[in-house]
């Protein structure tokens, strides 16, 4: 039998109506509800990350102040605050979340391919949640190993939470890669064979792109941590010694003998440095769409964008280490692993130049979606610089444990992710829910949050300069540090307790717009992509009605010349009225 | 990391070769493109779930590559001492090896639509596997009863965790099997179990292939 592509044997396909609340809502496996319930779910424990974070603030602004934080209780929201943002809030809110939501309504789809396998992914996700969240209540408390939980401090007596929380976080860590598992061969196997008629890879938008690469890498990626979490689990619950070295521990000698702590290291960030990625390139496809449909314009360089992700994905494999070089490695390694850093960086700023050619000489509309989207490209190409500073080994070594590196990540891959949550959050929120959102309460959440961030994240890169070092508790008396540190670090902690309460505007708007939002019009931004030219706002079950929509020209038709609309949405025909490209500008 | 590192550049190579020859010559912004009607250009002419099953090997593959990297790595720290492995792991290799050309033959009958041996095929297959894993479970006891228990040498540990992780995917595995015999048993006919019959084949093929690698590996350390 020829093989016949889904697209063309709809009929045939089931479509699993659901018919009561229970399979609507809660045993959902339609890709849209079970996107939004990853959302709900990945938003709510990023929120306890929030509270944190706040936590850890106070502590370094006004050591000495709050007796409700002890030593113990710092390491574990540290350890807490970074597995959650980077793990069960952002891969899950950028892959399940919008890798869901957007994949089958942007390819011209009824649903992922597998929909039961859908549901059961975020099930298991949220159970990999709750055994996480678990640990704040079990003897000892969560964790206090740092989020890169390194032995042997991770399982040994003195680090917090040896006795249960370790145990529950690498069991949570691996419960959840079996959910993104679940999720990602669902992913990939729909983008690749769920594809309506006439949607050519090279005419899926780049969000499609971004979030199909970073699931690759997440599928090839996340086994290095379930690999070393399994073994990790076995050195503390069975007395094993693949990472334990022969110790003392409390004055006694352990039973473990010439593990590798270095090779947990490289199994860890042959993991976390895709992991970087499994981040960023979701949030790279994702600006690329918000910024051509609110500048009114193609996005420039469209193919190249394509191949920088392709590069990107790839080259990530390769530059792990570069999170080792205090680990003592062989300065041949550091050299090979600095220069395959800078190499990614070449494709990396590709993207930023076409964001910003993109703009040059755009209709610009500054609406909130595009705020978060500019504020983007200034926030990551800050983060990226200070990347290239310590993908150095020699300016690296001095700054490795300051500052600097806290500020690095966090507007990198803290801030410019989570700005381009909240763009797209924004952008699609009048899809998801037939409402628009108070445009100004949206224009305060972001000025706010922008200045905000920046009032945090710019002091901290002088703290690290100092030679302030990250992960203490309190600093003390240190020569070092002059008066006006622990001034900024004051200050700090004002802007971040600030940031962290404006969110509260966002999460009302979310909120009070469901009800009190006015209709939102099918397609408000006057965008090209499939998924606002559904017959129901939101879609219904089945996103298209009785036929699949036909896919004829690529996602960035906006101000073609001699078009009466500024918009050609991908499934209008080729016709006469609508003139050509021919002039030669692409 | 070596290991890991070539499988791994296999895979991206592969997946960035195929993407970058659907991307290559492509002008997306004309909207004549004289392939867009062919249904969904770029698709892969194989059933989806056959698209999720080699994902999912892929997935594995880069589970035990990152398994045998750190195998490797720890081997060369000083305090590795290779283990007897037991004779009785031949035996079991051989039962693998008859459970994939069971699931081999089932698979051929399957597209002729022999039901009857469709049904043979698929019972002898399942027995081959359980009888793999009770054999897997009766070296385990042997090796413990040899003194080479799971935390007295990384050798052991690692023999122990591979043959455990190993013995799980067959465990998986079984579960769709289950599925498909219960099927066939109760009266589907041989059409309708032909993809589930075709997924378990290729399944079973590569897990015996970890095994070979894996058999061969724990010989020669």
């Amino acid at each position: 039998m020829a093989y016949v592509a889904i697209a063309d044997r709809d009929h045939e396909v089931e479509h699993h109506d659901p018919t009561t609340f229970i399979t609507k809502y809660v045993w959902s496996q339609d890709h849209k509800v079970i996107a939004i319930q990853y959302g709900i779910t990945a938003v709510f424990v990023g929120l306890v990350a929030l509270v944190l974070s706040g936590l850890m603030r106070l502590q370094l602004g006004w050591p000495d102040t709050f007796s409700f934080i002890t030593p113990t209780d710092y390491y574990q929201f540290i350890t807490m605050h970074g597995m959650i943002m980077v793990i069960y809030l952002l891969t899950a809110l950028f892959l399940g979340g919008f890798g869901n939501y957007l994949i089958p309504l942007m390819i011209g789809s009824r649903d992922m391919v597998f929909p039961f396998m859908n549901m059961l992914s975020y099930w298991v996700y949220l159970l990999s949640v709750i055994i996480l969240l678990a640990s704040f209540f079990v003897p000892g408390g969560p964790t206090g190993a740092g989020w890169t939980l390194y032995p042997p401090q991770a399982i040994l007596p003195g680090t917090p939470g040896t006795d249960w929380g370790i145990v529950l976080m690498l069991g949570s860590l691996a419960v959840f890669i079996v959910a993104f598992t679940m999720g990602g061969l669902n992913y990939v196997t729909t983008i690749l064979q769920a594809r309506a008629r006439g949607m050519t890879l090279m005419r899926m938008p780049l969000s499609l792109w971004g979030i199909f690469m970073a699931t690759i890498l997440g599928l090839l990626a996340f086994p290095a941590l379930f690999v070393s979490a399994v073994m990790m689990t076995l050195d503390k619950a069975v007395g094993t010694s693949f990472f334990m070295p022969a110790i003392m521990s409390m004055g006694e000698t352990l039973e473990h003998t010439g593990g590798s702590p270095i090779l947990f290291q490289h199994l860890f960030w042959f993991f976390g440095h895709p992991e970087v990625y499994i981040v960023a390139l979701p949030a790279f496809g994702l600006v690329s769409d918000l910024l051509s449909t609110h500048a009114r314009k193609n996005i420039f360089g469209y193919r190249m964008m394509v191949w920088a992700i392709l590069a990107i994905g790839g080259l990530s494999f390769i530059v792990w280490a570069h999170h080792m070089y205090v680990s003592g490695m062989n300065p041949y390694f550091g050299f090979f692993f600095a220069t395959t850093t800078l190499i990614i960086a070449v494709p990396t700023a590709i993207k930023v130049y076409n964001w910003v050619l993109t703009l040059w000489q755009g209709n610009i509309h500054l609406t909130v979606p595009m705020l978060f989207a500019i504020a983007f490209i200034f926030t990551f190409t800050h983060g990226g610089l200070t990347g290239i500073f310590l993908g150095n080994v020699v300016v690296d070594l001095p700054l490795s444990d300051t500052y600097f590196v806290v500020a690095h990540f966090h507007m990198v891959m803290g801030v410019s992710p989570v700005l381009v949550v909240f763009g797209s959050i924004y952008h699609w929120y009048p899809k998801m829910t037939g409402r628009m959102f108070n445009q100004s309460l949206g224009k305060w959440h972001f000025w706010l949050t922008f200045i905000g961030v920046y009032l945090i994240y710019l002091p901290m890169h002088y703290l690290g300069f100092l030679g302030v070092p990250r992960r203490y508790f309190a600093m003390g008396d240190t020569a070092f540090m002059p008066e006006s540190a622990f001034e900024l670090n004051q200050a700090i902690t004002i802007s971040a307790l600030f940031v962290g309460v404006v969110q509260l505007i966002f999460i009302y708007n979310m909120i009070s717009s469901l009800k009190n939002g006015e209709k939102a019009d099918p397609n408000p931004w006057r965008a090209t992509t499939l998924e606002w030219q559904t017959p129901d706002n939101p879609p219904k079950h089945g996103n298209w009605g009785h036929d699949l929509p036909e896919v004829h020209r690529w996602a960035y038709d906006y101000s073609v010349p001699g078009y009466h609309d500024d918009f050609i949405p991908q499934n209008v025909p080729a016709n006469p009225d609508i003139p050509a490209h021919d002039d030669g500008s692409h | 990391m070596t290991f890991t590192l070539v499988f791994l550049a296999i895979i991206m190579a592969t997946v960035i070769g195929w993407l970058l020859r659907q991307t290559l010559n492509t002008e997306p912004w004309e909207t004549n493109d004289p392939l867009e009607n062919q249904p969904g250009r770029g698709v892969l002419r194989v059933d989806p779930a056959k698209i999720g099953l080699l994902s999912f090997i892929a997935v594995v593959t880069s589970l035990f590559g990152l398994f045998l990297s750190a195998y490797m790595m720890r081997m060369k720290l000083g305090d590795w001492a290779p283990l007897a492995e037991p004779k009785l792991l031949w035996v079991n290799s051989g039962l693998l090896v008859f459970a994939s050309i069971a699931f081999q033959a089932t698979r051929g009958a399957a597209k002729r639509a022999q039901l009857l041996t469709v049904k043979t095929g698929l019972l002898a297959g399942g027995v081959c596997t359980i009888l793999f894993l009770l054999g897997q479970l009766v070296a385990w006891r042997q090796l413990n009863a040899a003194g080479y228990f799971m935390t007295s040498n990384p050798a052991n540990s690692f023999f122990y965790i591979l043959t455990a992780i190993h013995g799980l995917h067959l465990l998986g595995g079984m579960w769709v099997w289950a599925r498909t015999t219960t099927r066939v048993l109760t009266g589907a006919d041989a059409e309708s179990v032909r993809l589930s019959v075709e997924l378990c084949t290729v399944y079973w093929h590569y897990l015996l292939l970890v095994w070979v690698g894996l058999f061969a590996l724990l010989l020669s350390t």
